[in-house]
């Protein structure tokens, strides 16, 4: 691999190596430029196949080196409901390794409809929430998204619906199996007239680009892949940005701020090197893109203050933070008479996809959700607390254990949660993360819309599994999200610099070499499904980006 | 990974001098309760783990990492109510004893005084009804006396190590022979091709 010495001035610094991180790496790199992509987490599987196979408990209470996630007692963060309230410790965190939370992640890889970039104009906003369109269309984005599925490796069926995204060019590989969950949604579906296709999934399922098919080992979604089937930043994007020769990718370099010269241009980043007892170190750079997550971006930039960014880099609108949306989820489950083995193959199974729309008079509230079938909860975790309705150890615990293992179905729904100004990520004046820095806080309560979302899936979920014919079924509770790895909305996009962060090429509006590119651009959060549309963002804004760059002047 | 700090060993001397019909017997003998057809079914693997973990010669099962033999002989009583053993192997089968006593000097150290604190509780109450030790009373006594406690953090400490120790992957201890994932139909293979269950066929 290429190395860089700080001092040299590389084009560009990206820091975060994952759905965008990596994108802008692998293609700013093929354009032609010097990157140096700083990576907080550990190398994980980067370009190789590592065996995670079956070793639930080594997942559960890993090794700080084998950490794929980050860890809330040193990535401390706290949490809140409301701005009145002393927040307390929180639990939220992401992924954080080399390819970021596309390692672990469930891989589903939904496109967003092509109204969901102009919400506002097409159903109108509603009081009190930050719902606005995007400053790009479908129309504009849809050629990234078709570059991102070839290019990444998507597994899925173009179906003919309105309830999907119109597409260019189908899916590079035929979808995964149907699992029983989705045969048991198929059923369901028939007597209720809804619509099943098979999840759409950056997990291949034939040979593609010198990486093998799915073998269905199960350990999916929280597990690294074994085989580099899943279509990962660290597998299917880095090792070709590295390929280049001209990029490097810093691993256990955990930035605490970007820097700005007098003009308010950035020139570089500071980040801690664990490989040399947390020394500091500068990184200089022409361009600074930050993919950081939509957590994690936004606390950097309040954490850059500086004379001429008193508030926070890029902050001039007060925004940065603001409009967090982590997306809301609940849904039902239900014991069946014949086992569904559901541990075997992806855990995401197939999707309903009827309520992905707006519906605000028929269903009385904004937004929607995709359904997803599942099921299967790995040993350690079914045993802990996954049988339904006995006690929790003794004979009735074991014979329950036994007797519903394997049958269990679950839906899970991933929900809109509307944009609130309220919700936001900010510096918390007290807590401290491990490396001295101020704690990222949360802020979050749902507007009262997006509960009744969640009981309108929750319902439909106890529906769908009568009949589907579970003989026993329960629903969730009712859990407000508190933040976690599909936050996005925290540096909004827009085309007015008092309203939004970045404009419509993720540039910082009031940083002309600074851009911010992740589920932080984010205007409106979609159906919760947000990796797609990070990875289509990351492509166009590197297509313009490298256009930019090669005339000399990124102030685009 | 989970570092561990040695090679825990088994209850009984299993090693190398014994043969193979010995083994069998003294194996069948240790598994009181489990049906025969299980037994039958499941033989090959459990043979084949126990020739590896059983076949070493440097150790009892007195030679705890963490717990002392008292201690152990507690733990292991709880654990048997905790997870019992029916038709079908339970926590003693799985020897989850041998996961509890390694999880408590690896990752779950910190649940360490929690235990010691408790075990001497545990003792106390136990001599209150006239037993030797929690180990020594009789099955209706146990569970009584785990009822009365089961909401205290030592009981949960306990409680969660053992199904850990059920379900976690035979290298970290317990689920010997893989007893745990069979009893909940889990299939450790690699791989896996359609159908995967009764519907989707």
């Amino acid at each position: 691999m290429k190395t860089y010495s700080p001092s040299e001035e590389v084009d560009f610094v990206v820091i975060g190596s994952g759905a965008a991180g990596g994108v802008m790496a692998r293609q700013l790199s093929q354009a032609g430029f010097s990157v140096v992509v700083l990576e907080q987490g550990g190398w994980g599987a980067f370009g190789h196949e590592q065996d995670y196979s079956k070793d639930e408990l080594a997942n559960r209470y890993p090794d700080p080196v084998d950490r794929l996630m980050s860890d809330p007692a040193t990535q401390r963060n706290t949490f809140r409901r409301n701005a009145s309230e002393k927040a307390t410790a929180g639990g939220h965190n992401y992924g954080c390794v080399v390819g970021g939370g596309t390692v672990t992640y469930g891989a589903s890889s939904w496109r967003h409809l092509p109204w969901e970039f102009n919400e506002a104009s097409t159903f109108g906003t509603m009081a009190g929430t930050g719902i606005a369109d995007w400053p790009i269309s479908y129309e504009e984005i849809e050629p990234y998204y078709t570059m991102a599925e070839w290019e990444l490796g998507i597994s899925g069926e173009r179906v003919d619906t309105p309830f999907m995204a119109p597409m260019s060019k189908p899916y590079p590989l035929p979808p995964q199996p149907i699992k029983s969950s989705g045969a048991l949604f198929k059923l369901a579906s028939a007597k209720l007239g809804l619509t099943v296709v098979p999840n759409v999934a950056a997990i291949i399922t034939e040979p593609y680009k010198g990486r093998g098919a799915c073998i269905n080992c199960g350990m999916c979604s929280g597990y690294g892949c074994q085989t580099k089937a899943r279509s990962s930043s660290a597998v299917a994007l880095l090792p070709e940005a590295v390929a280049t020769g001209r990029c490097e990718i810093r691993a256990h370099s955990y930035v605490r701020e970007i820097s700005v010269d007098r003009t308010g241009k950035v020139t570089g980043a500071i980040y801690f090197d664990k490989a040399n007892n947390n020394r500091e170190v500068f990184q200089k750079a022409k361009v600074v893109v930050l993919s950081a997550n939509g957590t994690e971006s936004p606390r950097l930039l309040l954490l850059s203050k500086s004379a001429r960014f008193p508030d926070g880099l890029a902050n001039s609108s007060g925004v940065v933070g603001k409009y967090l949306m982590s997306g809301n989820g609940g849904g039902a489950s239900g014991l069946f008479d014949k086992p569904l083995n559901e541990y075997k193959g992806c855990v995401t199974g197939a999707a309903i996809l009827d309520y992905v729309p707006n519906d605000v008079k028929g269903r009385g509230f904004y937004g929607g959700g995709r359904m997803t079938a599942r099921g299967f909860t790995s040993p350690i975790a079914y045993g802990l607390n996954g049988v339904h309705g006995a006690p929790n150890w003794g004979v009735a615990y074991k014979n329950a254990l036994v007797a519903q293992a394997n049958r269990k179905m679950a839906i899970a729904n991933f929900i809109t949660q509307m944009p609130l100004e309220t919700n936001r990520v900010d510096l918390d004046p007290e807590v401290k993360d491990a490396w001295g820095l101020a704690a990222m806080r949360i802020t979050s309560t749902s507007h009262p819309n997006d509960i009744k979302a969640i009981e309108f899936f929750r319902d439909k979920s106890v529906e769908i599994l009568k009949a589907a014919g579970a003989r026993e079924i329960w629903a969730d509770n009712i859990n407000d999200s508190r933040g976690g790895a599909h936050s996005r909305g925290t540096c909004r996009m827009g085309n007015d610099p008092r309203t939004s962060v970045v404009n419509r090429f993720h540039r910082a509006h009031d940083v002309p070499n600074l851009f911010v590119v992740d589920g932080s651009s984010f205007v409106t959060g979609g159906r919760n499904h947000p990796t797609m549309t990070i990875s289509a963002l990351a492509f166009r804004a590197a297509e313009h980006l490298a256009a930019a760059a090669k005339t000399g002047n990124v102030k685009i | 990974m989970l570092r561990r700090t040695r090679v825990t060993s088994p209850p009984h001397d299993g090693g190398p001098g014994m043969s193979e019909d010995n083994r069998r017997q003294f194996l069948i003998q240790s598994m009181t309760g489990v049906s025969a057809a299980w037994l039958a079914a499941s033989w090959p693997e459990i043979a084949a783990a126990a020739e590896t973990s059983w076949g070493r010669s440097d150790g009892n099962w007195t030679q705890f990492a963490f717990f002392t033999p008292a201690q152990g002989a507690e733990v292991e009583a709880m654990a048997a109510q905790i997870f019992p053993t029916t038709d079908t192997p339970g926590a003693h089968e799985a020897q989850a004893i041998v996961f509890i006593d390694s999880a408590l000097v690896t990752f779950a150290k910190d649940r360490q005084a929690v235990v010691v604190a408790g075990l001497e509780d545990l003792g106390r109450r136990a001599a209150a009804q006239g037993g030797r030790g929690f180990a020594g009373l009789n099955q209706q006594q146990q569970i009584a006396l785990l009822t009365a406690i089961q909401t205290t953090p030592f009981f949960r400490a306990i409680r969660d190590l053992t199904i850990m120790g059920m379900f976690a992957a035979p290298q970290h201890g317990g689920n010997f022979g893989k007893v745990g994932w069979k009893l909940i139909g889990f299939d450790d293979s690699l791989n896996f091709h359609t159908p995967f269950g009764a519907y989707d066929v």
